[in-house]
């Protein structure tokens, strides 16, 4: 049993490596158009994988994530209105911990419950936040919202150059954050806590009579799941340049359900890729036609029906074909 | 030695008594038949005992304490484990998961996160050692919901053995089995059980099974327990043979 511990490591190595180097490349490569999009697509990156901590690992489909992302974006807006606060530091550690206080809250109530019944309930529990929002205009611009500007990162001066700012230092500053909790959460979902959540997903039953206490195991992964979707909506704020009601509506935790489909959520990349793919069909389909709702909701429709375990469903049966060639 | 004992307990479901007033012990080291016919009892009395259900009264002790109030999470951390009539497994995970997940339970470590559970080395090599006793170590890598119904009750069992328990509950380990693959099975866990010195508890309702493997039957009906004794007696006690085993067993013995 000691060979094949080393060699899932070597596998990672051979393709993080080039990827790794080709991110590096990208704002030098490509025009700021597509390292923005990029960058919105490893933004919503760290807010799926969350996400998939609770879909594909401890088996409890949330419908709300917008209120954690939404709390993380409106955590970062708070601090530029109420404390005159810049640094990008500051923004992350106050969305944690923004973050980390409503999954608390709500994952108290959600984890309860499992099925139809827990996704409704984290649906009812953010549409609450977005209210808020809405109706609070005097602490939260409405639907106006909040002005973000250009943050400090590490003690540095943004400049004023906004589109160099964005499309260099902010893009390696994401960057690192966004592998930064991709190994997090790597580490977490192959921990021996990793596994006990899969064993509840699992089965229920048997997982509490091997003396896993469910209730606490599930609440955990939520809090866990809304700090990474906290901190994407912490990074997503200054890229926006504006926090508005429209990241906590119910529509937005759709799209990140949505993302982690598309990409497969039985695979732990399948949910960065989701959200780089669907970042950029979004991004065209809005380019393409007023309508775009209704091209998206179609291309997508049909992804879904021809990769019904997504994109990296799709890959994997390649692998697995190009394998065993017949 | 007593290791568990219930005195009067009772549960209703209604108007249905399905346990009614029982005293049940176990002793140290035996290894217990609970047989009955359906809706005897047998398997509400488990549930009492491994704290899925509340007595409505009586009292419930294990290793010397009162556990009656005690929760389910409670009662398995004193050793207390029950393998399933209705396999339950970890489906997606491999069998050497399945058997690992119990490790780390035992040993307190599922709440760990920031370190790889493929990096704790003992484990796995008793979680493998546990498959190799019960004949699945050729399935080890292979998704526990990808292998035989037999597999599966064998891997069943073994998920509650590696809590290393003190009392373990086996719930019809050979039903849905075909008759064939029946003593193999029971010849293994048998095996197993008394060399780890564990007290079992077996509900079954294969008769051949029950004198075969155990030491002493406790025969249930209708809520209460209806004989006490070694295999021996339990064949030769004439109101079991009428209300439980009918003419079969008394044709065999004759």
């Amino acid at each position: 049993m000691a060979a094949p511990m080393q060699r899932p490591l070597l596998k990672i190595l051979a393709w993080a490596v080039p990827l790794g180097l080709a991110l590096l490349a990208v704002p030098h490569v490509v025009g700021p158009f597509h390292t923005l999009t990029l960058m919105y697509g490893l933004v919503f990156g760290i807010a799926v994988l969350g996400f998939n901590l609770l879909l594909g690992y401890t088996g409890l489909l949330s419908f709300g994530h917008s209120a954690y992302f939404g709390a993380g974006a409106y955590a970062v807006a708070f601090m530029v209105k109420y404390f005159k606060l810049a640094s990008m530091e500051l923004f992350l550690a106050g969305s944690v911990l923004v973050s980390a206080v409503i999954s608390i809250v709500f994952g108290f109530v959600c984890v309860r419950y499992t099925r139809i019944f827990f996704g409704i309930l984290t649906l009812a529990l953010s549409q609450v936040l977005w209210s808020l929002a809405f109706k609070f205009f005097w602490v939260t611009g409405g639907t106006d919202g909040l002005r973000i500007p250009t943050p400090w990162l590490l003690g540095m001066d943004p400049g004023t150059d906004k589109m160099e700012f964005l499309a260099f230092r902010y893009y390696y500053y994401v960057l690192a954050v966004f592998v930064l909790c991709a190994i997090v959460m790597w580490v977490i979902v192959h921990s021996p806590f990793g596994k006990a959540l899969q064993a509840i997903r699992d089965n229920e039953t048997r997982a509490e009579f091997v003396g896993i206490r469910i209730r606490r195991y599930r609440l955990i992964a939520f809090v866990i799941s809304g700090v990474f979707a906290g901190l994407a909506g912490a990074l997503w704020a200054p890229l926006n340049g504006l926090a508005t009601p429209d990241v906590l509506v119910w529509t937005f935790s759709g799209e990140i359900v949505f993302m982690a489909v598309l990409g497969g959520f039985h695979n732990f990349i399948g949910p960065i890729v989701g959200a780089v793919a669907f970042t950029y069909l979004k991004t065209y389909a809005v380019g393409f036609t007023v309508y775009w709702q209704l091209l998206l909701g179609t291309v997508l429709v049909v992804l879904v029906l021809a990769l019904p375990r997504g994109i990296m469903g799709m890959v994997e049966y390649l692998i697995a074909k190009l394998r065993r060639p017949r | 030695m007593s290791l568990l004992s219930t005195q009067a307990v009772a549960k209703s479901f209604g108007d249905n008594r399905a346990v009614n007033n029982v005293d049940f012990t176990v002793r140290q080291g035996e290894v217990l038949a609970l047989i009955g016919s359906n809706g005897a009892g047998k398997t509400t009395l488990v549930n009492l005992i491994s704290g899925l259900y509340r007595p409505d009264s009586g009292r419930i002790d294990f290793d010397g304490r009162d556990v009656t109030s005690q929760s389910s999470y409670e009662r398995i951390q004193a050793g207390i484990a029950r393998s399933f009539q209705l396999v339950n497994l970890f489906d997606q995970l491999t069998c050497l998961d399945n058997v690992a997940l119990s490790i780390f339970s035992r040993e307190g470590k599922t709440l760990k996160l920031a370190t790889l559970a493929s990096r704790d080395r003992a484990v796995w090599d008793e979680a493998l050692e546990v498959l190799r006793q019960f004949g699945l170590d050729g399935k080890a890598a292979v998704p526990a919901g990808g292998i035989s119904h037999g597999e599966r009750k064998l891997l069943d069992v073994a998920v509650a053995y590696a809590l290393k328990p003190k009392l373990l509950f086996l719930d019809e380990p050979t039903s849905g089995v075909s008759t064939r693959e029946k003593a193999p099975i029971m010849d293994i866990v048998s095996a197993i059980v008394r060399s780890g010195g564990i007290t079992v508890v077996i509900i079954e309702h294969d008769m051949d099974i029950v004198f075969r493997y155990s030491e002493r039957i406790v025969v249930m009906h209708q809520g209460a327990i209806l004989a006490d004794g070694a295999p021996d007696e339990i064949r030769r006690n004439d109101q079991v043979t009428t209300t439980l085993l009918g003419t079969h067993v008394t044709g065999e013995a004759a």
